[in-house]
């Protein structure tokens, strides 16, 4: 794995830069932030399923939990700082505790993928029958299936009227998007992301090595739901409601269906996947000829049979392919010397 | 007179009507290494996997150095400073031969000391041709001494191994042997092996299971040519 450096952090600042200037030239902002939500939550999913091995078939709960926690929250609060914060903490606290009773409880990874997908369905369900007066958090009420519209959306941190949208909401999810981006980065280059890869690759491996690999999946699973839930809070700026559709089955198979086309194992996979197929899903969605769900379909079953590592591997292939014919031209004295480094 | 590092006291594994190991009561004294031997289903493999806390045995106690680890997870083991080698080669396919070992070598100390161990294991076990490579496109022998750097890393006082001569070449093996008796200068060593050739060039002491019992502990030459074992082992009438 390359190492983070200062200069390869400032040629990717730069690039951001770039590419967060140009992207409004070619989409509105209203839906690129919508496609940066989406990447965030994807990266989430990206961090634990393909970095920890962890298939999650419930990321949807935490991006749901995320974007509730941070409604209730703005309306108690009349402010949005702390509800981000709250919105963060909400989901990862969930899922460090629903972590813990699964990595502890010893479940295999497929009662994980079923209880995990079992969760997002009580949310689902629960969260569509709270209409009554009676479900109410300090002075928000969760809404049932009508959802909770009408709180305060992000603004400047202590100045309440000067709220963050449009174009500003862009840059800002840009921006929190890159920064999540560079900790998935850091935490993966770190010991406990090497740890989680290896617990990836080899359990019990790991664990004979004197890893306590229930512990640092538990730690994982946690910082994948404070991002999911990071990113819920920014969709619950971006839609100025949130409704119990957050927590729907489409949502959560959605996520997986992305960092499968995106390339699981990588960092910017996921994210490539969410923002292209939503952006597709989006346009699709202009038409009447043909049901977008069956082109999704349709691609993941491409994807699988002819691209089964996912679009950013396969590039990065080719990519090699390429380089490596040319260096192949040059004299051997300037391919010696390139040994990776280690450490 | 060296300490006893490794003990146990009427060790029992049940898997409902079947007795895998069956009191069995066994030391091990420190820099020692044995060999445990016996035909399949005797039993050497449940036993090594309640050692390793792979296995929680349904009666007795395993004590080492002291302390009874008997319901001990494997990872508290292992970061006790036990080397553990499972018998199906246990490594991480999909990094580097550099990154198993600095991972198994990061657990007991820094990071940069770990990179200073990583680069002493691959040099002393021969590994730097192979030392970038993927671990899951190696060869099985160059897998099997990934796993013993793996192993050694840890600077452990107990190294289990459980049939680390297993689907190796003889070239490999001669260079198992000596990674073998290289480990005992520090640590006790504990070999589950089926092959007599290599248990006769590495090991002194053996331990022969038989049925979830310990049928014999003697010198290498005296249990290989004694009859019951002969029979039991080797299906030969005494």
């Amino acid at each position: 794995m390359r190492e983070i450096t200062l200069q390869r952090f400032a040629i990717a600042l730069v690039i951001a830069g770039i590419v967060m200037t140009l992207l409004p030239l070619m989409v509105g902002t209203y839906t690129l932030t919508l496609l940066l939500v989406y990447g965030m939550l994807a990266m989430s999913l990206g961090l634990i399923w393909g970095f920890g091995g962890i298939l999650c078939f419930g990321q949807a709960a935490f991006f749901g939990l995320g974007a509730y926690a941070y409604a209730i929250a703005a309306i108690n609060f009349g402010e949005s700082t702390v509800p981000m914060i709250i919105a963060v903490l909400v989901p990862a606290a969930f899922a460090a505790v629903l972590g813990g009773m699964m990595f502890y409880g010893r479940l295999g990874d497929v009662y994980l993928g079923v209880i995990t997908l079992v969760v997002t369905l009580i949310f689902f369900k629960f969260m569509n029958s709270t209409a009554g007066p009676e479900y109410v958090i300090g002075t928000a009420r969760l809404g049932g299936f009508n959802g909770i519209p009408g709180y305060q959306t992000l603004n400047v941190p202590g100045l309440p009227e000067q709220y963050i949208y449009g174009d500003s909401l862009y840059y800002v999810t840009f921006i929190a998007l890159f920064v999540v981006y560079w900790l998935v980065n850091w935490v993966l280059q770190s010991p406990f992301g090497r740890v989680a890869v290896a617990i990836r690759e080899n359990e019990q491996r790991a664990s004979l090595m004197g890893y306590d690999i229930r512990a640092r999946k538990t730690v994982l699973f946690a910082v994948g739901g404070a991002i999911a839930g990071l990113a819920g809070a920014f969709y619950a700026n971006w839609a100025e409601i949130v409704t119990p559709g957050l927590f729907s089955l489409g949502q959560s198979a959605e996520i997986i269906i992305w960092c499968i086309v995106g390339g699981l194992g990588t960092r910017l996979g996921p994210i490539l996947g969410a923002a292209g197929l939503a952006y597709l899903k989006f346009k699709l969605g202009q038409q009447m000829l043909i049901d977008n769900a069956v082109i999704t379909g349709i691609i993941l079953v491409l994807f699988v049979l002819f691209l089964p590592k996912g679009l950013v591997p396969a590039i990065e292939k080719i990519w090699r392919l390429s380089v490596g014919r040319k260096r192949g031209r040059r004299p051997a004295r300037s391919r010696r010397g390139r040994a990776a480094s280690h450490g | 007179m060296a300490e006893t590092v490794l003990e146990t006291v009427n060790l029992t594994m049940r898997f409902g009507g079947v007795t895998a190991c069956d009191n069995v009561d066994f030391s091990l004294k420190a820099r020692e290494l044995r060999c445990l031997i016996g035909p399949n289903g005797a039993g050497k493999t449940t036993f090594f996997k309640c050692l390793t806390g792979l296995l929680t045995p349904t009666e007795g106690q395993v004590i080492m150095r002291g302390e009874e680890t008997t319901n001990w997870d494997t990872h508290v083991i292992a970061s006790e400073g036990v080397g553990i080698k499972t018998q199906v080669p246990n490594v991480l396919d999909g990094v580097s031969v550099q990154e198993n070992i600095w991972l198994a070598a990061r657990r007991f100390c820094s990071s940069a000391d770990a990179s200073r161990k990583t680069e002493e294991v691959i040099d002393r076990l021969s590994l730097s041709t192979i030392a970038t490579s993927e671990v899951g496109r190696l060869a099985h022998g160059e897998r099997q001494r990934v796993e013993l750097g793996i192993v050694a890393a840890g600077d452990p006082w107990l190294v289990l191994l459980d049939e680390p001569a297993a689907g190796m070449t003889s070239d490999d093996v001669e260079q198992m042997i000596e990674i073998i008796h290289d480990m005992t200068k520090t640590a006790a060593v504990i070999i589950v092996e089926h092959d007599m050739q290599f248990i006769r060039s590495v090991a002194t002491e053996v331990t022969v299971f038989h049925q979830g019992r310990i049928l014999m502990e003697d010198h290498v030459d005296t249990v290989m040519s004694d009859p019951t074992v002969r029979n039991v082992y080797l299906g030969k009438k005494a």
